[in-house]
């Protein structure tokens, strides 16, 4: 390649590059030496770790993501294996369906957790016409973690799918022929051989998990997970310097449990390949 | 496909499809729900209340603007992107060594990090500038970092998956000049690519709500700031009306984004050359 080809990619890649450090390094960075300058000094960074208050919301949150990650994966898991391994009629709409809600944002998703277990809401209809009882649970813990799996299941079926397309039937006919039992080969091939993908989409599930804040808007703000205690530090007690010490810590655990999976799922797929 | 289907389904296949039917109504059902609410005089009544557009027409006479101001920034943004991520993928596909690598690393931060981070750190670098803080283009400058790596994402998948060398090397030798081979070479090749992160790019800005929350001033409202606004105040119907102009908006989105994912690997299939079976 030539010499006159490297100042044209250079001259390509500056207007990306300009706009991201003007808009996010500098500012992340500035946000950062905030963060240090409150009441508390360097010690909000630390703060989130031993003030009970934002300790408390930091532990069920990386609980409530944990949670949500393990049930989704479970249910994209069996759905998308079925999906992409039969072929029947409205198969295709069916995965349309399941697909539908990939871009609703958390807003809209608690919406629908109020259209199922609100207070007008289907589980509490049916609940009443069954045991007597209305179940309303949208607007606690629970309906946090419903609109989370809600949200999470399009991303991860479609993930789930695509790596069950790779994976080679002959394998798992030559551990039936070899007498492995139905459960046997779920867990020993089936399980394994989707490994890499439920990496990479549970540390997505995690993440989003972590950061989302629409749908904790919308169903209640007093729900105490640590983004809408970072809203509240900024917009009700304008301690600024707090909640961007905390959106670091945030920021901090999410990236982590990316970085983390990606390397997990690398070696893996660099193993196998 | 080499297996064929076999007549008798055995009972794990019906487990299996109930299952899978049981997770599409738990998606679905809110959705149909939400939509009748939405045209229903009185949800609480019931359907026998009757229908009506009432809710519809007033949600269009005070959240129009809200509508409007959504449509403008996400094609602002598909237009940034565009400029900015097409050029930065083609880059990036063109050099590939620890330094475009980690440079593909930090573009994705903005989908990494959680959205109230990136929007605080603007309005501390930045909120202090009266007419930039208060105009739209403060919220689009969110949206554009938040999308950009989608974009990128997008149009690199494609650009690697293609044979750039030797194409950009054939058109070099018959004397091509670079900007020839940009635009008559790798623009045309990563079509496919442009036109699926283009949608991913509008689908989420129209969407995006954690950073415009804090982004946002009361004459800056976007569409789903104003859902967000409707659902905690006015009553079940008008926010199930307002749901459905969002629905209008972006099912047909996510409907051509199904259909131009499985275009693009019909037509990669279509390029591969034939193989052996």
């Amino acid at each position: 390649m030539g010499r006159d080809d490297r100042l044209w990619l250079a001259v390509l890649l500056a207007p990306a590059a300009i706009v991201f450090i003007a808009f996010f390094l500098l500012p992340l960075a500035r946000l950062f030496l905030i963060g240090g300058s409150g009441a508390l000094g360097w010690g909000a960074y630390v703060a989130a770790f031993t003030e009970p208050r934002y300790f408390r919301s930091l532990v069920s949150t990386v609980l409530l993501s944990a949670g949500v990650t393990a049930v989704t994966l479970a249910i994209s898991g069996v759905a998308g294996v079925f999906l992409q391994r039969n072929r029947f009629r409205g198969c295709a709409l069916l995965t349309a369906l399941l697909t539908l809600p990939l871009a609703f944002p958390g807003v809209v998703i608690g919406f629908m957790v109020i259209m199922l277990a609100g207070r007008q809401g289907l589980i509490p209809d049916i609940t009443e016409a069954l045991t007597g009882e209305r179940l309303v649970f949208a607007y606690s813990m629970a309906g946090l973690f419903t609109g989370y799996v809600y949200f999470s299941i399009p991303r991860t079926i479609l993930t789930v799918m695509a790596a069950a397309e790779k994976l080679d039937p002959r394998i798992e006919e030559a551990a039936r022929s070899l007498g492995a039992g139905r459960w046997r080969v779920v867990r020993d091939v089936i399980v394994p051989g989707l490994k890499p993908a439920f990496l990479s989409a549970g540390a997505i599930c995690f993440a989003t998990a972590m950061g989302a804040f629409g749908t904790a808007f919308t169903l209640a703000t007093r729900i105490n997970v640590l983004p809408t205690v970072i809203y509240t530090e900024f917009t009700l007690q304008a301690n600024v310097a707090m909640a961007g010490a905390l959106s670091f810590v945030l920021g901090a655990i999410t990236w982590a449990a990316l970085a983390l999976a990606r390397t997990a799922a690398g070696s893996t797929v660099a193993a196998a390949g | 496909m080499s297996r064929t289907v076999t007549a008798r389904r055995s009972l794990v296949f019906w487990l299996q499809l109930a299952f899978t039917l049981a997770v599409c109504a738990f998606l679905i059902v809110p959705v149909g729900l939400s939509i009748l609410a939405g045209l229903t005089a009185n949800f609480f009544l019931g359907i026998d209340s009757g229908l009506t557009t009432q809710w519809l027409a007033k949600v269009w006479t005070d959240y129009r603007h809200t509508v409007y101001l959504s449509i403008r920034i996400a094609l602002a943004c598909l237009v940034c992107t565009l400029l900015l991520g097409v050029p930065a993928a083609y880059v990036l596909a063109r050099r590939q060594n620890a330094f475009t690598r980690t440079l593909e690393e930090l573009l994705v931060m903005p989908v990494a990090i959680p959205g109230l981070a990136t929007a605080l750190a603007l309005i501390v670098m930045y909120g202090g500038w009266g007419d930039f803080r208060r105009s739209w283009l403060f919220i689009l400058v969110g949206h554009v970092l938040f999308t950009l790596p989608f974009m990128v994402r997008s149009v690199l998948a494609v650009l690697t998956s293609i044979d750039l060398k030797t194409l950009e090397e054939g058109a070099r030798s018959l004397g091509a000049s670079f900007v020839q081979r940009f635009f008559g070479i790798v623009l045309p090749n990563c079509r496919g690519g442009i036109l699926a992160g283009s949608l991913m790019v509008v689908t989420l800005s129209l969407g995006e709500f954690n950073m415009t929350l804090l982004l946002h001033t009361p004459l800056t409202q976007t569409l789903p700031v104003g859902l967000a606004d409707t659902y905690a105040s006015l009553r079940l119907e008008v926010g199930s009306a307002y749901t459905l102009v969002f629905f209008i908006i972006i099912v047909p989105l996510l409907v051509a984004m199904q259909w131009a994912a499985s275009w693009s690997a019909s037509t990669a299939r279509r390029r591969r050359p034939p193989q052996q079976t």
